[in-house]
C-alpha cells in the first residue's frame, strides 16, 4: 500500500490509541516499551483509527488489546492467525495486527502460524519473544534455550529451542524482520515498513520478562555487548558490525564467516545485504550467539507475492463476472424440477 | 417428458411401494446408477427415499466384502418416509456385494447377480468356504428368486463394436443392471439417457456417453426379451400437494439453506471448513456458490476453520463452519470464546458413528450432549436439528434467524442419514422467505464516554453486533469475562454470576418465536413417540402403522433442542408413556427426565443405521404391553 497520504484523515497522536483501560504488566515489563512504541507508530500510518484491529491469543503479550484505542480481540490460546484471517477475509479494508507471545505462537498456535503464513494473508504479526511462560509462572518455552532450569524442569530443558525466523521463512513468510525491545525507534521504522508490505508482516521482537527470565536478551540490550553480538542490516549495504566497526561477514563455502576488515580485507569483500534473497535470509536465521552477531532490522523481504485476501476476492469477482450474480431460484431449483399440478404429475 | 411406455403385458401387477438395492464394490459407479434411478422416478412422480450406504475406504481390494457400496431406494405411490427396511429386489454385482447384502433381502424377493462375477478367485476372495458358491445353494435358491444374468459377457456384446477398450466397456456393466430394473419397474430411460450425455458430453465424451447409452438399452431390452421375470411390476405415481418439485439431499439442503440465509439477512456467507466425513459436501456445495458472495476457506485444522469463522463474524460476515463429531471435539473451546463474544455464529454438525474415528460413513444421533455441554464451564449455545434431507434448508434459515436474533452461536444437528438420504422437496416459495433483519449500529450509544459494547436489547437481552470499520464504536471483545454492558474485564463476582444466567436468558427467550411443538394423532392417551432429527421418516412411518392396528399413540418430533419449544413440558403430561427412541443411548430421554422430572423410557439402537419401522412399531408394542420400563435389545 504506497498510496500517498490521505489529507482528508484525522490527525492523530500516540494518546488517540491509548485506550481508558489500566495496563496490567509487571513493572518494567519490555511489553510497556512495545506498546508504546507501537501507538506511538499508528499516526503515521496514515489509516482510519477504526480500521485497526489489534488481535491476540493468550499469555501477558496477548493482553495487548485491551489497552489499545481501536478494535481488539483477545481471543484464545495460540489462535489468533485464524481468527485474524477470518477478520481479514471478511473485511480486507481492515488493517489487522497480531501481538502474542512465543507460547501462543509458536507452541500451542505454531501450526497457525505457519498457516496464515504460507497464505501470505495480508496481516501483521508483532512475536513478542521473552523465551517464558509468563502468565503461568515461569515455564520454559519453546524459544527457551536448550538446559534452562525452570520451575517444569529443576535439572534442565531437554527441548532443544526453535528459531522463529527461520521457521517464518521456511514457511514461506514475505516479511521478516527482527528488533530489541528497548530500541523503539527500531520498533516504530519495522512497524511502518510491515504495514506498507502487501501480504503477512512477521517482526521478532526480543523482549524482557523481567520477572520471570530478566536479562534473557541482555547480551543484545547492553550498550556495551550490543554492537558485538548484534548486526544491523540495511538493504545493499556491507554487513558491519563491533564497537569500532572492525568486524564484517563474509561468504565462504556456502557458510557465513567473520572477518576483520583490514589486512588486505576491505568493506568491497564483505557481503552485501540483500533482502529479496530468501536463502540468505535462511542462513541470517541461522547466526546465532554466542559464535555470530544476531541480524537485526528486515532480513527478507518478497513485495510481489500475491496476497491471500486479495486472491479470494478476485476468485469471487471472477466466478460473478462468469455466473452473473447468483439467482437464488436457479440454485434452489437445481439441476432438474418436477411440477405437480392437482394430482397429475409432469415432468 | 414423455416416457417410453411399453405395452403393459396382461401380468403386470400394480403395487404401491418398492425398496431396491443396487450393490457392487466401490469403484462399480453403484451410487451413480442409484442416482439415476432415484431421479427417473421422482420424474414419473413417486415419492421417494433413499440410503446410500458406503464404506470409509475410498477403493478397497476390488471383490472384498469391506469394499462394498450400496445404494437403497423406496419409491412409491403413497407417501413414504423411510428407504424401506428390508429389500424387494436387489442387484448384486459380485459374490462380495450379494454375501453383504443378501440378509436384507425379504424372503422370496429378487436378486439379480452379475453372475459373470462368481468365479472361484472371486468367491475366495470374499471369504465363501472352498468349493462353495451361493448360486449352486439350494437353501439360498429356494429363498429368494435368483436371476442369474451373464452382465460382463452381455455387456462386452453389445458394446463389441464400440471401438472402445475392455476398461471402458467393462465400466458400463452398471448401466445394463440399471437397464434390467428399468424393465423391471417399467421406467423410462430418456432422463437417465439425457444425463449420461449431459455428464459426459460437457467433458468431450461422447463416445463414452454413446456407450452407457447402449449398455442401458441392451439391459433394458435383455429384461423384455429374456423372460427372465414372471412379470413385471408398476407403481403408479404417489399423489403430491401441487407445486414444483426437487429430489434434495440433506448435505445439498443445509448448503442451499445457509446461501438462501444470507441472502435473506442480505449479507456475505463466510464458511469455514475442515475436511470431514460426512461433513465435507457442505464445503464442496458451497466453494460452487462464489457467486452468490460466499467466501470459502479450507482451514489449516478444525480449530482454525471455527476460529476464522468468528473472526468473520466479528467483522460483520455472516459465519460459519461444518464438523461431525470430532470435529465438535475439536472446536470445543472455541465455541466457549464465540459464548462470551455474543456473535452470532453457526456450527453444523453432521453426525457419524463415533467415539474417536468411528464409523465415519455411518450415522449416529449421540452428540446430542456435545452440543449441548462439550464447553468449558457454563457455555450454551442454540441447538437445532433439521428432522430430514429437507428440513435442512428450513433449519438453516432458522439457524441464522435465531443466531443473530440472540448474538449467540447455534449448533446445527445433521446427521449421516439424512445428510446423504434424499426425497422429494416442494420447493419453497422465495417471496414468501421471511428476511432476516440485522442492524449493524453507526452511532455510539454512549455519546460521554466509550462505545458499551453490551448495552443490551430489552427483549432480546442481545448485545449490538457493531463491526470494525465503524468510526467511534472501536471497542475490544475477549475471553475475560466481561462486565455487562461495558464490556470490560471483570473479575466481579456478582457480575460473572449475572453474566453464566443472562448467557443463558438469552437462549431461553428464544422459546416466544421458535415454533410450538405439533403433534401427530391423538391430543392425549396411551403414548407419545417422541423423536428428534433424522429420524422423523422411520418414527412418522411406525406410528402411523401402530395407529392402524388400533393403538391410541401420538407422536412429535423436537427440531428445536434448546431451547425447547414452550408447550414441550405441557405435551409430556398429555400421555401415559413416554417413548423417545433415538440412535444412542438415551440422551434426549435423559434431558426430559432431567428437566421435566418424568419417566421417558427409551428405545435405543447404536448400529450406524436409522431405525427400521418394524424394529420400531415391534419395541414399542412391548413397551405398551409392558409396565414402565425400558426396552432391552
Amino acid at each position: 500500500m504506497t498510496t500517498a497520504p490521505d489529507t482528508s484523515l484525522p490527525t492523530y497522536k500516540a494518546k488517540d490509541f491509548a485506550s481508558d483501560q489500566d495496563v496490567r504488566w509487571c513493572p518494567g515489563c519490555g511489553d510497556y516499551a512495545v506498546l508504546k512504541a507501537v501507538q506511538k507508530a499508528l499516526p503515521s500510518m496514515h489509516r482510519k483509527r477504526e480500521d485497526f484491529v489489534f488481535v491476540s491469543g493468550i499469555g501477558c503479550a496477548a493482553r495487548f488489546p485491551y489497552y489499545m484505542n481501536t478494535y481488539g480481540m483477545h481471543s484464545i490460546h495460540g489462535r489468533a492467525p485464524a481468527f485474524a484471517t477470518g477478520i481479514k477475509l471478511a473485511n480486507p479494508n481492515l488493517d489487522v495486527w497480531i501481538v502474542s507471545g512465543d507460547g501462543d505462537l509458536l507452541s500451542i498456535g505454531g501450526n497457525h502460524t505457519i498457516h496464515v503464513l504460507r497464505r501470505n494473508v495480508d496481516i501483521n504479526i508483532i512475536l513478542l519473544n521473552n523465551r517464558i511462560y509468563g502468565l503461568t509462572k515461569g515455564q520454559y518455552s519453546p524459544t527457551s534455550e536448550f538446559g534452562k532450569k525452570t520451575k517444569s524442569t529443576p535439572l534442565g530443558s531437554l527441548d532443544f529451542p526453535l528459531n522463529p525466523l527461520a521457521m517464518v521463512i521456511a514457511s514461506g513468510g514475505t516479511f521478516v524482520a527482527r528488533c530489541i525491545d528497548i530500541d523503539l525507534k527500531a520498533l516504530e521504522k519495522l512497524m511502518l515498513i510491515a504495514e506498507h508490505h502487501r501480504g503477512t508482516s512477521f517482526i521478532e521482537v526480543y523482549q524482557d520478562c523481567n520477572i520471570f527470565n530478566h536479562q534473557a536478551w541482555f547480551y543484545a540490550s547492553q550498550k556495551d555487548s550490543r554492537p558485538e553480538t548484534t548486526i544491523e542490516l540495511e538493504h545493499g549495504k556491507p554487513m558491519i558490525f563491533g564497537a569500532e566497526k572492525d568486524k564484517g561477514l563474509v561468504e565462504r563455502d556456502g557458510r557465513i564467516e567473520i572477518v576483520e576488515l583490514g589486512n588486505g580485507i576491505s568493506e568491497a569483500d564483505l557481503l552485501h545485504h540483500d533482502e529479496t534473497n530468501r536463502n540468505r535470509a535462511y542462513m541470517l536465521t541461522q547466526l546465532l550467539q554466542p559464535n555470530f552477531p544476531e541480524p537485526m532490522g528486515v532480513l527478507f523481504r518478497d513485495p510481489d507475492e500475491p496476497t491471500y485476501d486479495s486472491l479470494v476476492e478476485d476468485q469471487v469477482k471472477q466466478a460473478t463476472e462468469k455466473s452473473g450474480p447468483g439467482d437464488l431460484r436457479t440454485l434452489i431449483e437445481g439441476p432438474s424440477t418436477w411440477t405437480v399440478q392437482g394430482d397429475a404429475v409432469s415432468g | 417428458m414423455s416416457a417410453t411406455h411399453t405395452k403393459m403385458p396382461a401380468e403386470d401387477q400394480q403395487i404401491d411401494a418398492v425398496a431396491i438395492r443396487f450393490a457392487g464394490d466401490s469403484g462399480d459407479g453403484m451410487q451413480l446408477t442409484g442416482g439415476f434411478f432415484t431421479d427417473t422416478s421422482a420424474i414419473v412422480g413417486n415419492d421417494i427415499a433413499t440410503f446410500p450406504d458406503f464404506p470409509a475406504e475410498i477403493r478397497a481390494p476390488r471383490g472384498t466384502t469391506y469394499g462394498v457400496s450400496g445404494f437403497q431406494l423406496q419409491f412409491s405411490s403413497s407417501d413414504i418416509h423411510t428407504p424401506g427396511d428390508s429389500v424387494n429386489a436387489l442387484v448384486a454385482m459380485n459374490p462380495a456385494a450379494l454375501k453383504t447384502n443378501i440378509e436384507d433381502v425379504e424372503p422370496g424377493g429378487i436378486v439379480i447377480v452379475n453372475e459373470d462375477e462368481f468365479t472361484e478367485v472371486n468367491l475366495r476372495k470374499c471369504g465363501y468356504p472352498d468349493a462353495y458358491n451361493p448360486l449352486e445353494d439350494d437353501s439360498l435358491q429356494s429363498s429368494y428368486r435368483i436371476v442369474q444374468v451373464p452382465m460382463s459377457r452381455l455387456t462386452r456384446e453389445s458394446l463389441a463394436d464400440s471401438g472402445m477398450g475392455a476398461k471402458n466397456i467393462d465400466r458400463c456393466r452398471n448401466m445394463f443392471a440399471l437397464g434390467i430394473m428399468y424393465w423391471l419397474y417399467d421406467r423410462p430411460l430418456e432422463p437417465t439417457i439425457q444425463e449420461l450425455e449431459k455428464k459426459f458430453n460437457a467433458k468431450g465424451n461422447e463416445a463414452v456417453a454413446e456407450i452407457n447409452v447402449k449398455a442401458l438399452k441392451a439391459g433394458y431390452y435383455f429384461g423384455e426379451n429374456a423372460e427372465l421375470f414372471p412379470s413385471r411390476f408398476h407403481i403408479a405415481p404417489a399423489t403430491f400437494e401441487p407445486g414444483t418439485y426437487r429430489k434434495i439431499a440433506g448435505n445439498e439442503a443445509t448448503a442451499i439453506g445457509f446461501a438462501t440465509a444470507a441472502q435473506l439477512a442480505k449479507k456475505r456467507l463466510f464458511y469455514a471448513g475442515y475436511p470431514i466425513t460426512p461433513a465435507s459436501e457442505l464445503l464442496h456445495h458451497l466453494a460452487r456458490m462464489k457467486n452468490f458472495g460466499v467466501r470459502t476457506f479450507q482451514a489449516e485444522d478444525e480449530i482454525a476453520a471455527v476460529c476464522a469463522a468468528i473472526g468473520a463474524a466479528f467483522a460483520g460476515d455472516l459465519a460459519m463452519c461444518g464438523t461431525s463429531g470430532p470435529g465438535i471435539a475439536l472446536k470445543a473451546e472455541a465455541m466457549g470464546l464465540a459464548v462470551m463474544l455474543e456473535l452470532p455464529l453457526v456450527i453444523v454438525d453432521v453426525q457419524r458413528a463415533g467415539p474417536a474415528t468411528g464409523m465415519p460413513t455411518k450415522t449416529e444421533q449421540a452428540d446430542l450432549l456435545q452440543a449441548l455441554y462439550c464447553r468449558p464451564s457454563e457455555a450454551p449455545v442454540i441447538v437445532v436439528a433439521p428432522a430430514s434431507p429437507a428440513d435442512c434448508f428450513t433449519m438453516a434459515i432458522e439457524a441464522f434467524r435465531l443466531s443473530v436474533r440472540a448474538m449467540c452461536p447455534v449448533i446445527y444437528l445433521s446427521d449421516g442419514y439424512i445428510a446423504n438420504g434424499a426425497e422429494p422437496w416442494k420447493l419453497p416459495d422465495i417471496e414468501s422467505l421471511e428476511p432476516i433483519s440485522i442492524t449493524h449500529p453507526t452511532e455510539t450509544n454512549n455519546p460521554d464516554g466509550p462505545y458499551l459494547p453490551y448495552m443490551r436489547v430489552e427483549e432480546t437481552l442481545s448485545r449490538p453486533w457493531a463491526v470494525p470499520g465503524t468510526a467511534g464504536l472501536e471497542h475490544r471483545v475477549g475471553g475475560l469475562e466481561k462486565q455487562d454492558i461495558t464490556g470490560e474485564v471483570s473479575y466481579d463476582p456478582a457480575n460473572h454470576e449475572h453474566m453464566v444466567r443472562l448467557r443463558a436468558e438469552k437462549i431461553e427467550r428464544l422459546q416466544s418465536v421458535i415454533p410450538p411443538l405439533e403433534v401427530v394423532g391423538p391430543a392425549s392417551g396411551e403414548a407419545l413417540l417422541l423423536g428428534w432429527g433424522g429420524t422423523q421418516g422411520s418414527i412418522t412411518t411406525a406410528a402411523n402403522r401402530l395407529r392402524e392396528r388400533g393403538h391410541k399413540i401420538a407422536n412429535a418430533h423436537l427440531r428445536y433442542l434448546n431451547p425447547f419449544p414452550k408447550n414441550l413440558g405441557d405435551v409430556l403430561q398429555r400421555y401415559d408413556r413416554i417413548i423417545v427412541p433415538e440412535i444412542n443411548m438415551g440422551q434426549l430421554r435423559m434431558l426430559l427426565r432431567a428437566k421435566f422430572l418424568i419417566d421417558v423410557i427409551g428405545i435405543n439402537r447404536v448400529r450406524g443405521k436409522s431405525f427400521l419401522v418394524n424394529d420400531l412399531v415391534d419395541d414399542v408394542e412391548r413397551v405398551l404391553k409392558s409396565d414402565k420400563g425400558a426396552v432391552k435389545q
